[in-house]
């Protein structure tokens, strides 16, 4: 496989063809947030927050690293004013709706963001998808999914699919920056498919 | 007749899953909205998750998951009904029928939408009924016009 | 229906067609666009249809009834040949005086233009103020044809261009022809259209794609659905000469699913260009081989962004992609796919046609050809107008569009829908022009201008625009999802005089983090509105922080 060497923060770093901004950094041990990345599964782009500022033939950009692709004499900046502003607005959006989730809480202290800045609105999920892609992309099961659009986006269980599958899996929770993966599948199933295995049984 | 034609259409297409906003589109267009145990039968015979028949069905504006009323009344909230009195419309339909947009009445009369943009904008602000435009539209003309679906 | 399988019989056959067609013989358009529809044109058609047959008059008057005319304030429109006599509101009872008009060399006056200040009367469609003005090189056709016949389309000269690249060009030909014209994307960009067929063209998977995006999501805009409705044959035909040069042998039309008469007429279109031998295989004997597949918008904004687009071809949620690789590189299934708007393919006939230093003669500088431009608002001639890149707005909204509605002041030009841009009236003399529009902040995008008056609210305007666009907002990303939202919550307070002092300060970070951070096309370009405000009208919001601050 043929490498490329690009520079990040100053360092120089080999990487692979083909590898991603992301992969490049953290092999060298440079840190870049993330809340949707999870290294089983494919790049999503959802969270924004691995964004970085790019230098190439001479022009800047900001992208984000996660999907990002390394090339060769790609200049990369991790934390500039400009990144740390970006991400310090999308904590605190964030903490608008999961206000206490413990990943949101120590961004926001890197970050200098205020959890207060925009009115609180707690649906506790951060939507980053890592419990419906985990769902699809590993185990193959496809028991969790998001509707809606916009705002209204949301996870939700599938009933005629979760009533099977997931009583003895459950490894969404693990993903799951908020707990809220875990609070939405017993929802589901005290109301949907109580008597499922591991399920409460019917209401008494 | 429909059930008919829900399973037609739903037969041309197993084991085609890029046919899927397809085959939603022509059973909305057949029932008029989208049955939870139509989608999984899509979901099954097109070899799709129902996680992902459940995410374009409730993603897209077209497709309801509830009944509709007899008739669908549109209110264009595109920019110029909006600023040529579109609000106000709204807001005499919204009176006229008790509904909130995306609300069905309980003698399943009339759903109320916010329509987007059709492309009418020299007429509006418009009111499009069951397809059909009224265009140039004054609240007090809302109740005339309504009348005319039973 | 005849199939062709060589130029030459085309050739042949179109001059029968002419020969048997009689201009000078009397004919009535009536217009069935959206607008017109709308204020039952068809009612109107249909009594000339009865007219006719009750005084038998077939063979002497021809009746045609045809896509958007243009001036959609006025009708129902009717345009009488052959002298182009237009006549304005046209109700059933004015039929038969119409008919005797036209046939006698008449004009029947109570229903032609009369000038709003002179009060002088006028007929034939070139001195109307309204048409005057305008270079109407793609609609212009439109009064000319019978969308549903194709024959009617091959009368004017249509396919003639195909014949020209298919017979005459290779492919490498049409793309010079297409790259030395300058011709740039009309669906918002202004991406020159060369460079990117370029791109598809050389990208190494030999699949390839071409797509007309006929979606129009853009409020307020309705150019493209004219044009696709009243000609779609224009449309399909610049498609097949760019698949031709792009060396794709799959096209897609999308479009929207809640225009029947759209609809019907793109069916109707495909299925005649096929019958004829212009799409299929083998097309003209020439050895290339295209067909186009329609597809339909489900009702959201966001799939009129590219990649989202794209997704909602192959059958999958109509998210955007994450990856940064153009879709003209890695599109529908991951093949290079050529997307243009319609206008942009309406335009490719007339260069490969006339040629490409006749269209780089028209226009600004930097900005050829001419652009179908959608007028509404507080305007008093609302409708689809054709000028020049390069046309200024004073020359649009005021000798076009007849100025502001109810004797109002201009207030703002607002372009671009919901992702677009507001300007002050102190810009009126700013030309539409890609990026002199751009740099001001109001791009053109696909070509709807809204022009509003001097009551115009506008913390409204930004409210009402951030609450369409949260909508249309596919949730996937957090600045695009959050950020909307957050915009939204703070204009809404300040319209409501809930604002905060800092509220300005917070929606510039909103706007550039959303700008920034978003993943498509819609989330970059959805705080546009936001950002005009803020630079054209922040002492009105200003304003109103402080009115709202005072009350109790």
């Amino acid at each position: 496989m043929s490498q490329v060497t690009l520079k990040i923060n100053d360092r120089e770093v080999v990487a692979a063809t083909g590898m991603s901004v992301l992969q490049a950094a953290r092999q060298a041990d440079i840190f870049i947030p993330t809340l949707c990345h999870h290294d089983r599964l494919e790049a999503y782009g959802g969270c924004r927050l691995c964004i970085v500022e790019v230098e190439s033939r001479g022009r800047i950009n900001h992208v984000v690293s996660c999907t990002y692709p390394v090339e060769q004499g790609l200049t990369v900046r991790t934390r500039t004013e400009t990144v740390d502003r970006i991400r310090r607005v999308l904590v605190e959006e964030l903490m608008a709706h999961a206000p206490d989730s413990p990943e949101l809480k120590t961004l926001a202290e890197e970050y200098g963001a205020d959890r207060n800045r925009f009115g609180k609105e707690p649906i506790f999920c951060v939507m980053c998808g890592l419990c419906v892609r985990y769902c699809a992309e590993i185990k193959g099961e496809h028991a969790v999914g998001f509707i809606e659009n916009g705002p209204r986006r949301e996870i939700s269980f599938v009933p005629e699919r979760a009533a099977k599958v997931c009583w003895d899996c459950q490894e969404c929770f693990t993903v799951c920056p908020t707990s809220y993966a875990q609070a939405a599948y017993l929802l589901a199933r005290g109301l949907a498919f109580p008597d499922a295995p591991g399920g409460a049984g019917p209401a008494k | 007749m429909c059930e008919q034609a829900v399973a037609a259409i739903i037969e041309n297409h197993r084991g085609q899953p890029e046919a899927l906003i397809h085959v939603l589109t022509a059973i909305q267009h057949e029932l008029r909205w989208l049955p939870r145990e139509v989608l999984a039968r899509v979901a099954e015979a097109l070899g799709v998750p129902l996680s992902q028949a459940l995410q374009i069905a409730s993603f897209y504006k077209v497709f309801s998951l509830t009944p509709k009323g007899r008739h669908e009344v549109h209110v264009c909230t595109g920019m110029t009904c909006h600023l040529c009195g579109g609000d106000r419309l709204l807001a005499k339909v919204e009176e006229a029928t008790g509904l909130k947009p995306g609300e069905t009445d309980a003698a399943g009369r009339f759903t109320l939408e916010r329509g987007s943009c059709l492309g009418s904008c020299s007429i509006g602000p418009e009111l499009i009924v069951d397809g059909r435009h009224h265009g140039r539209m004054t609240p007090e003309q809302v109740e005339v016009v309504l009348a005319q679906y039973p | 229906m005849p199939k062709f399988n060589t130029a030459a019989e085309l050739e042949q056959y179109c001059a029968h067609l002419l020969a048997a067609r009689d201009p000078a013989r009397p004919c009535i358009a009536v217009c069935a666009g959206a607008a017109c529809d709308g204020l039952d044109s068809a009612a109107v058609a249909q009594a000339f249809t009865d007219e006719i047959a009750r005084q038998n008059l077939a063979g002497r008057l021809d009746l045609r009834v045809t896509g958007c005319h243009g001036f959609c304030e006025k009708g129902p429109n009717v345009i009488a040949g052959p002298q182009d006599i237009c006549y304005f509101e046209v109700t059933p009872g004015d039929v038969p005086e119409i008919i005797r008009a036209t046939l006698a060399g008449e004009v029947y006056e109570a229903k032609i233009y009369r000038d709003p200040e002179t009060r002088e009367k006028i007929a034939p469609m070139s001195e109307i103020p309204y048409y005057k003005h305008q270079v109407r090189l793609l609609i212009g056709d439109n009064p000319r044809l019978d969308p549903l016949k194709i024959d009617d389309y091959l009368a004017v000269g249509g396919y003639a261009a195909l014949v020209k690249a298919l017979t005459t060009m290779t492919p490498d030909d049409v793309l010079a022809e297409v790259k030395r014209a300058d011709l740039r994307g009309r669906g918002g960009g202004g991406f020159p259209a060369g460079a990117k067929w370029e791109t598809t063209k050389n990208a190494p998977e030999k699949t390839k794609y071409v797509i007309a995006n006929g979606h129009e999501g853009e409020s307020a805009a309705f150019m493209d659905r004219a044009m696709l409705t009243g000609n779609p044959h224009k449309v399909i035909e610049g498609l097949i000469i760019g698949a031709y040069a792009i060396g794709a042998h799959q096209g897609f039309i999308y479009t929207r699913h809640d225009a029947p008469r759209l609809v019907e007429h793109v069916k109707a279109a495909l299925a005649q260009a096929e019958a004829y031998g212009f799409l299929g295989e083998n097309i003209l004997g020439s050895g290339f081989d295209f067909k186009v597949e329609l597809h339909f918008d489900v009702g959201i904004f966001v799939s009129g962004e590219s990649s989202a687009l794209m997704r909602s071809i192959e059958g999958n949620a109509p998210e955007p992609r994450p990856k940064y690789i153009r879709t003209s590189v890695s599109g529908i299934w991951d093949k290079p796919s050529n997307l243009n708007n319609v206008e942009t393919w309406a335009n490719v006939p007339q260069i490969i046609a006339r040629g490409a230093e006749w269209f780089a003669g028209i226009g600004s500088e930097k900005s050829k050809g001419t652009k179908l431009v959608s007028l509404s608002g507080h305007i008093v001639n609302s409708g689809i107008v054709e000028v020049p890149m390069g046309t200024t707005l004073r020359t649009l909204i005021f000798a076009i569009g007849g100025g502001v509605r109810d004797g109002k002041a201009l207030k703002a030009v607002h372009f671009g829908g919901a992702m677009g841009g507001s300007l002050p009236v102190e810009y009126i003399d700013a030309r539409l022009d890609f990026d002199e529009m751009s740099a001001l902040g109001a791009p053109i995008g696909a070509g709807g201008l809204l022009v509003m008056n001097e009551d115009t609210d506008m913390v409204d305007i930004a409210r009402y625009l951030m609450d369409f666009l949260v909508r249309e907002s596919c949730g996937k990303c957090v600045p695009c999802r959050e950020g909307m939202f957050q915009m939204l919550k703070i204009l809404t307070g300040i319209a409501e005089g809930r604002g905060r002092k800092f509220d300005l300060e917070r929606l510039a970070e909103l706007a550039e983090v959303t700008s920034l951070g978003s993943l498509c096309a819609l989330g970059k370009t959805s705080a546009a509105p936001v950002k005009s405000m803020l630079q054209y009208f922040r002492d009105e919001y200003t304003a109103r922080i402080d009115a709202g601050s005072q009350t109790p």
